[in-house]
């Protein structure tokens, strides 16, 4: 690599190489500012008062008054539990039904295999969304209707996470699992010893875009709740700002604002881990 | 024989590593879809009697149903203005953050925000902008002396204000996959363009293009997808209004469901959506797969 670099200077490269032309910068701010001005609006309208929601004043006062009133409105302290307790127990369940199965899928002798792991990759198409209907009457029969359970169960058993941890299990060298087995250890052992930390970034990477889409998710929740108890922030957001509440503006706002925050955050923190994370998680 | 009994053992236990999934897959993947399918082609029974078995009427039912054509050429449409605009986008995106810009940083972390939004936030904040009386879009139209429009009422605006906020929301995720696949094209390539003088352009369209080409595949399956499973937006939005102007296939399920309690014709709509599915399947698997290979 260092030695084509060094090359290319011998070739002494047009001044632009690789760099932007003016016009193409000021593009491309444009449309930064453009796709960060809807979330900059909302945190101006959530940090001021009703009254400067469309009148851009620099010195309009600063409030913290939408989020108490949002918060005073709706539960929001219970939806952040629910969503908390879902999307740590998708998570987690995920991590170990998936593992088992890719483990099985990457290193255990099954019968028709490719057939069975064909059967799982439709679910990548198949999602328990498009099924509301039928999932919903399923859910009610197995008595989890309006549980976090419910909400979360029909995602456990990912085709995703299987095939992102079946490749990486795969790349493991059979020595290593050779060496632990003359140390006596079995399967499971193995698994726990061997593979599962090996393959540390691909949970890290599945772990996080599976947060991401279990705190976003939407419909599912939606039809399977009922009720504060078990509604997750989403669902509680949709249901309060529902144009038809009548709720004002600035509250929503500032409602809105405290659901992806801790997302946005977390984001904000760690921007690095969770861009590789979706695409590691995305190439499949 | 020892052996033969080690290899069975071998297979007992890799299909009970399976059993958590495969149960769990069986239950809300396989069930539903197979129940879904039937329940299309029966009319329930009334009063406990038993469901009456109608073949393909529910289809004849659906398919003289002229909302459900509307939903469908919504749906089209929604898929024709999302796809090819966020595709354009994330590639230009892609490759202004590729080269050295002031403030790549920044201007990265703009483009890839609305991704990690919840389509539901993502909706309210939009609502703000295209509100009629007191929404942004129109407060601006207003002090440049332009009559408001009204984004979500007027039939003939409300789709086209949906897919406007859903190309926002999605072409910064659909970035990051263009941004790695020109992350790995070869320097040599622009150097040997360089000497022989040839122009960014014809360099983007003879060279980068072409092989940005999985990616592009890639990116135009996911976003085939989404046009298809993500409806969360309509639940603030329009509710598939005005008149249906803004219905997409799954809420039409959702409605008919939920609110019309009419299980039989959204399991029907659901089977065209898992037909809609499956075509996206099987491009993915043959095409797609076919290219860039995973063992």
């Amino acid at each position: 690599m260092k030695s084509v670099t060094a090359k290319s200077k011998t070739y002494a490269p047009r001044p632009d190489y690789f760099s932007i032309p003016a016009l193409e910068t000021v593009a491309a701010w444009l449309l930064a500012i453009i796709w960060i001005f809807p979330l900059l609006y909302a945190f101006w309208a959530a940090f001021h008062p009703p009254a400067y929601m469309v009148r851009f004043d620099l010195f309009a006062p600063l409030t913290l008054d939408n989020f108490k009133n949002a918060w005073a409105q709706a539960p929001f302290a219970r939806y952040y539990l629910n969503t908390f307790t879902l999307v740590t127990g998708v998570v987690f369940a995920q991590f170990v039904v998936c593992t088992l199965a890719a483990f099985a899928f990457a290193r255990f002798p099954i019968p028709g295999k490719n057939v069975l792991f064909m059967l799982v990759l439709i679910q990548l198409f198949v999602f328990p969304e498009v099924l509301i209907v039928e999932n919903y009457r399923i859910a009610s029969e197995l008595g989890l209707i309006n549980t976090i359970t419910g909400i979360g169960l029909p995602y456990v058993a990912s085709a995703f996470g299987i095939f992102l941890l079946r490749q990486t299990f795969k790349t493991i060298p059979r020595e290593l699992e050779d060496a632990a087995r003359i140390e006596g250890c079995n399967w499971l052992e193995i698994l726990w010893k061997v593979y599962v930390p090996l393959a540390k970034p691909t949970y890290l990477a599945y772990g996080l875009v599976s947060i991401s889409h279990h705190w976003n998710n939407f419909l599912w929740p939606l039809v399977v709740t009922n009720s504060v108890e078990s509604r997750p922030l989403t669902v509680g957001l949709g249901v309060f700002s529902a144009p038809e509440t009548g709720v004002n503006w600035a509250t929503v706002s500032a409602a809105t604002l405290l659901s992806i925050a801790p997302l946005l955050v977390a984001f904000l923190l760690f921007q690095r881990q969770f861009v590789q994370s979706f695409l590691r998680a995305g190439i499949r | 024989m020892a052996e033969m009994t080690s290899h069975r053992r071998m297979q007992l236990y890799g299909a009970l590593l399976l059993l958590p999934a495969a149960v769990l897959l069986a239950t809300f993947a396989y069930l539903p879809t197979i129940t879904t399918v039937i329940n299309s082609l029966f009319l329930p029974g009334f009063r406990g009697a038993p469901a009456e078995f109608v073949g393909l009427e529910n289809y004849q039912l659906l398919f003289d149903d002229p909302t459900f054509w509307k939903v469908a050429r919504n749906n089209l449409i929604y898929a024709i203005g999302t796809i090819p605009t966020s595709i354009a986008l994330a590639l230009g995106m892609a490759l202004f953050v590729n080269g050295k810009l002031r403030g790549r940083g920044f201007v990265r972390m703009a483009y890839f925000t609305p991704t990690i939004l919840p389509m539901i936030a993502a909706a309210n904040i939009w609502m703000f902008f295209y509100a009629p009386q007191i929404g942004l879009f129109n407060k601006l139209l207003g002090a440049l002396g332009f009559s408001g429009v009204n984004w979500l009422g007027d039939p003939s605006m409300a789709l086209g204000s949906v897919i406007v906020m859903s190309v926002w929301k999605e072409a910064g995720f659909f970035m990051i996959f263009y941004l790695a696949a020109l992350q790995g094209i070869a320097p040599e390539l622009k150097e040997a363009s360089d000497l022989e003088g040839t122009s960014r352009w014809s360099f983007f369209w003879r060279v980068t293009f072409p092989l940005l080409m999985p990616t592009t595949l890639f990116v135009l399956i996911n976003a085939l997808i989404n046009a298809v499973r993500v409806v969360d937006h309509l639940f603030i939005l329009t509710k598939g209004g005005p008149n249906n102007a803004t219905n997409l296939l799954l809420y039409y399920v959702y409605e008919n469901a939920f609110s019309f309690f009419d299980r039989t014709t959204a399991a029907t709509i659901t089977v065209v959506i898992l037909l809609v599915l499956a075509v996206v399947a099987t491009v993915k698997f043959t095409i797609l797969d076919r290219r860039t290979h995973y063992q």
